[in-house]
């Protein structure tokens, strides 16, 4: 690897840990034992960054998101113009300037799992008909079922908080499982389900890179669908690739950049940029930028 | 090619302001924050 590869990683690792500490500033109340009440809480953070985690100071637009469409028909019912449009235009804008840029240098869980991965132990390579389950994730755990399913008093539920999402069992469940005697107390069948998908996903992510992002992760994969059109973009010059899959390898999501820059599974980490023996790749915010999507023109 | 991607990039980035304008003047910032700054038991697997 290359002196700037070391230091474009070392970057991005300064970027994620700040990002972790950043979104979680409130350190304050995790020691009275309640949740942040931050007036930023009414902004969607960039990440998968639970707000019920007692420091967090910001909102996840996931959950933001299912909160919007379960309490859709209830304010229209009530009269109420509350449609969702600023979650849904916040994650909208976050996905227009960067794409997928945030999870690979801002998402704590995307941090937790390339941490998780560096022990030592035999590695997995994920099968690529797993990753496509992100997309039953996303429209039905966290579009569909909260729009549609309710109960008498006219509201739905977050389906995915409420029986996938292991970053809210990790940051918020256990922490406040653990602060409060009260919430120990109610926990019964459904935290044990949390915890065992949030063990399942712990194991496998010391065995696979990245498998919650690449699998599952509903704001990954809304993000991802901006990757074609994001100001944000890789670029590829097509004329100097050797197609040597230098970068394959070294992808967290093991794609090949050079076939398509835009991928909506490419998370921006750039490792692919650092390794690549000819230079051919680069990256910027741009809207101009040549190469990038001309994959007809790879040299065999 | 590059001028779709800057039509469409314009154009998402467009709808999105305007989304979220119109979702500020709806009061959907107070109805997030509303929201995360209470327990959410959902997430933390109470139900």
């Amino acid at each position: 690897m290359k002196i700037t590869g070391l230091k474009t990683e070392g970057k991005r690792r300064i970027f994620q840990i700040a990002a972790a500490l950043g979104f979680n500033l409130d350190f304050l109340s995790p020691l009275k034992g309640n949740i942040s009440q931050a007036r930023t809480k009414g902004l969607c953070l960039p990440a998968l960054n639970c707000y019920s985690c007692p420091a967090a100071i910001g909102a996840c637009p996931v959950g933001a998101l299912q909160n919007s469409l379960n309490s859709l028909r209830y304010n229209l019912a009530a009269g109420q113009k509350k449609l969702g449009l600023y979650v849904m235009g916040s994650i909208a804008l976050m996905g227009t300037i960067g794409g997928r840029l945030p999870c690979g240098w801002l998402c704590p869980f995307g941090l937790l799992q390339e941490l998780v991965y560096k022990i030592p132990l035999p590695k997995i390579r994920i099968p690529a008909f797993l990753t496509y389950f992100r997309y039953i994730v996303l429209v039905f755990l966290v579009w569909l079922l909260p729009l549609l399913v309710m109960d008498a008093s006219g509201l739905g539920w977050p389906w995915f908080c409420k029986w996938v999402c292991p970053a809210g069992t990790l940051e918020a469940g256990l922490i406040l499982s653990g602060l409060d005697p009260g919430i120990r107390a109610q926990l019964g069948y459904l935290f044990a389900w949390k915890l065992g998908l949030l063990v399942i996903f712990l194991a496998w992510m010391s065995v696979s890179m990245r498998p919650f992002c690449r699998t599952v992760c509903p704001l990954g994969t809304m993000l991802g669908f901006f990757n074609r059109v994001s100001a944000f973009r890789m670029k590829v010059d097509l004329e100097r690739c050797i197609v040597c899959d230098a970068c394959q390898k070294i992808c967290p999501v093991s794609i090949r950049i050079y076939e398509n820059p835009d991928s909506s599974q490419c998370i921006r980490c750039l490792k692919c940029e650092q390794v690549c023996p000819t230079s051919c790749l680069s990256h910027g915010f741009s809207l101009s930028a040549t190469g990038a999507g001309q994959t007809t023109r790879i040299r065999p | 090619m590059i001028k779709k991607r800057r039509i469409l990039f314009f154009a998402f980035l467009l709808v999105s302001v305007v989304f979220i304008v119109l979702g500020l003047l709806a009061g959907e910032f107070r109805v997030v924050w509303q929201k995360a700054v209470t327990v959410c038991l959902e997430c933390i697997g109470i139900g």
